[in-house]
């Protein structure tokens, strides 16, 4: 009967000594909640794609509810959470930013070729890994689709060796930024613009070898640049979308055509 | 006693892998061993709560349990133990480490029933009453060298499968199942090691 007696009272003590040892913990370490931050972060898409900037969406809401963000930044989002977040913040809503992501390089099939018959793995992430690519260009696009793979909205297309991105399908998550071994996907804004849409750093000669439209950095684009938005480093052309008016005149001047108008369209 | 400490440590490691040669905490082990930072970060906490758990159990075991006949109820005691423990660690690390606390989502709580906690916890008091001199600071170093056993298993195995990720798997074995074969490959590797501390083992030494 004693063990019994000693057994519960040794075990029911352990769990009182635990217990109130953890409520003591859990009140002195107690972490204070933003309930305003929780409510926004509820309204977020929840993508933690990163592209407001900040460290995914509980990192963007933390700043929104502290005022030190705007809405508007979230592009997954779009008009609707923008103004969602700024009516429960109780300030206007404002315009938001869409960004698209563009593939900037032109090598399909009709410019440039394959070096290699390629029988791997159908990804570009393998490829990459095999003499540097598919393509002669090791710059370019090798249109393995691992980009349109972890694209969520089914924006990204690989047609005629080259993936292309469709803006309206876009929302600016990100992924396929990461997913490009070669870095040749970025973001533009979402406005009518002059875009470089190549990434080979060689020189002209070199670049002229492995595809038609390889920007050879010529710097006749930025010489006629009125705005000073081109900038030409390591033989490659660059344009800064917020100088950018829209002029044409780089277009005009480039010889091999890597310079293209983006449109871009109006989302709601 | 320095040596005899060494070659605990060693053994809990390597032949004594928790993972690898005894088959305790697969869960976390399959669970959380995609990333690099997320294994070191579970197994961290693993290796913290298991050496704090040690500390406690074994006293309380030796001078409570023990000299009242109580030994029957050392696997409800320990696992209760344990529990608050995890919750302390939970508390801890919600306070003063976010980050890792977010990135180990789930799988902190579940250390509360983590088998490897409560085998490391067990398996010392055993070695106690085998060894006459396996005492308090073995015990200690035992559960250190298990935790860092359970790391170096998971950074391993983390390893290994950002290889698996890339590599062109059969479509029926995509998945866990490949992810068990390679465990198993991954721990019959580790078979190389037994016998490796034997020679300095022995109750003789301690």
């Amino acid at each position: 009967m004693d063990g019994i007696i000693l057994a519960v009272l040794l075990v029911g003590g352990i769990g009182l000594i635990a217990g109130v040892g953890l409520a003591i913990a859990s009140i002195v370490m107690a972490v204070p909640r933003d309930e305003k931050a929780d409510a926004i972060e509820e309204l977020l898409p929840g993508a933690n794609c990163g592209a407001c900037g900040f460290s995914g969406c509980a990192g963007y809401a933390a700043a929104l509810a502290k005022g030190e963000a705007k809405p508007g930044l979230c592009s997954p989002g779009g008009k609707e959470v923008a103004d969602r977040v700024a009516a429960l913040l109780g300030v206007s809503g404002g315009d938001v930013e869409y960004k698209t992501a563009l593939v900037h390089c032109m090598g399909s099939y009709d410019n440039t070729t394959d070096k290699m018959i390629y029988k791997g793995q159908k990804s570009c992430a393998a490829a990459a890994q095999l003499f540097g690519g598919v393509g002669s260009c090791p710059y370019g696009c090798m249109g393995l689709g691992d980009c349109a793979a972890v694209c969520e909205y089914n924006a990204i297309t690989v047609c005629n060796g080259v993936a292309c991105i469709d803006p309206a399908k876009c929302r600016g998550c990100s992924k396929c930024v990461a997913a490009c071994p070669k870095h040749l996907i970025s973001f533009v804004p979402m406005k009518p613009q002059a875009v470089v849409r190549c990434s080979n750093c060689d020189k002209g000669g070199e670049t002229r070898k492995v595809c038609k439209t390889g920007c050879i950095g010529c710097m006749r684009c930025a010489k006629a640049c009125e705005q000073g938005a081109v900038t030409v480093t390591n033989f490659l052309a660059k344009v800064d979308p917020a100088k950018c008016t829209n002029c044409g005149k780089c277009r005009e001047v480039c010889p091999q055509g890597c310079i293209t108008l983006f449109e871009g369209i109006k989302k709601q | 006693m320095i040596k005899s400490l060494v070659a605990v440590f060693l053994a809990a490691i390597l032949t004594e892998n928790y993972v690898l040669s005894k088959f305790l905490g697969i869960c976390p082990f399959l669970g959380v061993s995609k990333k690099l930072n997320t294994a070191v970060g579970m197994s961290t906490a693993v290796t913290f709560v298991m050496v704090l758990a040690t500390a406690v159990t074994w006293p309380i075991y030796k001078y409570i349990l023990e000299p009242n006949g109580l030994t029957y109820l050392e696997t409800i005691v320990f696992i209760l133990i344990i529990a608050a423990l995890v919750q302390l660690v939970e508390i801890v690390l919600r306070k003063f480490v976010p980050s890792l606390y977010q990135a180990l989502g789930i799988y902190l709580p579940l250390i509360t029933t983590n088998c490897a906690v409560l085998g490391v916890t067990m398996l010392v008091i055993q070695k106690g009453e085998t060894y006459a001199s396996f005492g308090y600071v073995h015990a200690l170093v035992n559960a250190l060298g298990s935790g860092l056993g359970f790391m170096l298993a998971m950074v391993l195995f983390a390893g290994v499968r950002s290889r698996l990720e890339s590599c062109d798997i059969p479509k029926s074995l995509r998945g866990l199942p490949i992810t068990l074969i390679a465990a198993s490959l991954v721990a019959v590797s580790f078979l190389g090691f037994s016998g490796l501390v034997d020679g300095l083992l022995p109750g003789a030494l301690f």
